[in-house]
């Protein structure tokens, strides 16, 4: 089955089509965080009228990178949230019509499931179960993964998520945005030590999260201290450990309680070399594997949706002759398969 | 020729399919036109026997109006006439709402929020359609300045906000105002028609809503 795959959840523009015989034909994504950098954070109004200039492009690029014409395609997958309601309602009408026009079936696709399913479009791709953690400016949950649909929510943030405290604390350092790599670059010049910032409900059981006290911290540091290149680069070293650490210390805990021998990190924090570091310690220590998108499909994108789209088309899922947007859509109200 | 129209720029959901002159149609006026709309489309292909690919062109309210709404009706434009690769006719929304009143001298005004409306004057050519007299601006209603001469008819959402002061800034020159009507598929069928023989249609991806309302952001000063 091949599949046209469409992600607008937020401020990227991703396109791709997945084959189920033979993998990911082609996939183009564009970025429009240039745009929203100028304002200093995503302008959702911006980020739809944006989605419906460039997806239509972006589509007739994809087909013609993979080398199909429209009879080839047998289904259509398009993000229905959650994410912005303006920008996922651009990918679900162009989506959704496209579908019918073509008279070929078309799916909603969960962005989460999308991010937690990315890994499988990689050559050894992990079993079920497995622990997926998954960290992005919208987003930071640990969830039990058993099967396609059947996730359990282990812990999430009950405050910022850690992409947004990214985002933050580099807004405040005067650096730029996406928040991620501005940091970790900082980081690079900072010196251990100076600085030691909380590790935010660490000191509790539980796998709950929460990250604006952390950002408080960043915060009182920042300001009683004149922000020369050194003490950026100390702030930021300081912040992503205490955050990364934060992250490390819950999917400890997590892949104990749970005993599953895979854990899945998506989104696009897990793309934060640190991070992959401390992850590649707690994985020989507890005998897990650690299972990655590849770089580019840790952010979004719409290889992602095309399999996740992909996966339930197969499965016999498809929309009634609407559209719509669910900007608010818990994973754990899926339809399992 | 066979032409599928809609329009979603304001709460009402309006299509119509216009074959050679005769016209179905179908209405909804409940919020939510991405529930609605394809399958009134669908309903209309199946009442005229016809498959999409048999249409000649396909037609949108491009705006202004709801930046929701103008999204939806372009973003299925947009995948309707790329899937079935059809060319395009974007019709402005006051024009249409203009085209669906019988008078000779139309104020087409949409409530545009933020105590402001969408504003356009229309006159009419001798084959009935309505050519704008005036750019299309959002502006508010006190800053309306009198159209030239009498007999102007008011019409749309922003008279039904804004009457009085419309009326007050149109003077002598307004009639009356008929501020329950909303843009229909079937006028702006009409305009479409006109527009795809002056060779105006264009393609899938330039299917664009013309929002009018751009300052919608402020870019953050300075660094950080």
């Amino acid at each position: 089955m091949i599949v046209l795959g469409l992600e607008t959840s937020c401020d990227d523009t991703g396109v791709a089509v997945f084959d189920t015989a033979r993998g990911l034909r082609a996939h183009q994504l564009y970025s429009q965080s240039r745009m929203h950098a100028e304002y200093g954070g995503v302008v959702p109004e911006l980020a739809s009228r944006d989605h419906i200039r460039k997806l239509l492009p972006l589509v007739r690029e994809v087909l013609a990178d993979a080398d199909i014409g429209f009879r080839d395609l047998q289904g259509v997958a398009y993000t229905t949230g959650p994410g912005l309601a303006g920008a996922l309602l651009v990918g679900t009408a162009i989506g959704r019509s496209l579908a019918y026009a073509w008279g070929i079936p078309a799916v909603g696709v969960h962005h989460m499931e999308g991010h937690l399913l990315a890994p499988m479009l990689e050559p050894d791709p992990p079993a079920f179960p497995f622990l997926a953690l998954l960290v992005s400016g919208g987003h930071t949950l640990l969830a039990d993964v058993q099967g396609i649909g059947r996730y359990q929510i282990l812990g999430e943030s009950i405050d910022d998520a850690v992409g947004e405290a990214f985002d933050k604390t580099a807004k405040l350092l005067g650096l730029g945005y996406p928040g991620g790599p501005a940091i970790a670059q900082a980081a690079g010049h900072g010196t251990a030590g100076r600085f030691r910032f909380p590790r935010p409900m660490t000191d509790r059981p539980g796998l709950d999260f929460s990250f604006s006290g952390l950002k408080t911290a960043v915060l009182t540091a920042a300001q009683s201290r004149v922000l020369d290149a050194h003490t950026i680069g100390d702030i930021a070293l300081a912040f992503q450990e205490a955050a990364v650490e934060t992250l490390v210390i819950k999917c400890d805990r997590a892949l104990q309680q749970t005993g599953h021998a895979r854990l899945v990190v998506a989104g696009g924090v897990g793309a934060n070399q640190l991070l992959r570091a401390q992850l590649r310690h707690l994985g020989a220590k507890l005998s897990v594997r650690v299972h990655y998108p590849r770089p580019e499909f840790c952010t979004d994108n719409g290889a992602m949706i095309a399999y996740a789209g992909a996966v339930r088309l197969q499965a016999g899922q498809f929309e009634a002759l609407r559209f719509g947007a669910r900007p608010r859509w818990s994973l754990t109200e899926l339809t399992t398969l | 020729m066979k032409l599928l129209a809609f329009d979603t720029a304001t709460d009402a959901c309006t299509a119509a399919l216009s074959l050679d002159g005769q016209v179905l149609e179908r209405f909804e006026r409940r919020s939510q036109h991405s529930e609605h709309l394809l399958t009134m489309i669908d309903a209309l292909l199946a009442e005229a026997g016809l498959r999409i690919q048999q249409l000649d062109a396909i037609a949108f309210g491009r705006g202004p109006g709801s930046f929701t709404g103008l999204r939806i009706g372009a973003g299925v434009a947009q995948g309707l006439a790329f899937a079935c690769d059809l060319p395009v006719l974007p019709v402005s929304s006051l024009a249409a709402l203009a085209q669906g009143v019988d008078a000779g001298q139309v104020l087409a005004a949409l409530d545009a929020r933020m105590q402001q409306v969408y504003w356009g004057a229309y006159t009419r050519n001798a084959q009935g359609l309505v050519v704008p007299r005036l750019s299309e601006v959002v502006i508010n209603p006190e800053a309306v300045t009198p159209p030239e001469g009498q007999g102007w008819i008011g019409v749309g959402s922003g008279w039904d906000a804004y009457g009085d002061m419309l009326a007050s800034r149109s003077g002598s020159a307004l009639a009356r105002w008929l501020p329950d009507i909303v843009p229909q598929a079937r006028h702006l069928a009409t305009l479409a028609a006109a527009a795809f023989r002056d060779g105006l249609a264009v393609s899938a991806d330039q299917a664009q809503p013309v929002y009018v309302r751009d300052d919608v952001a402020v870019k953050r000063r300075g660094p950080a």
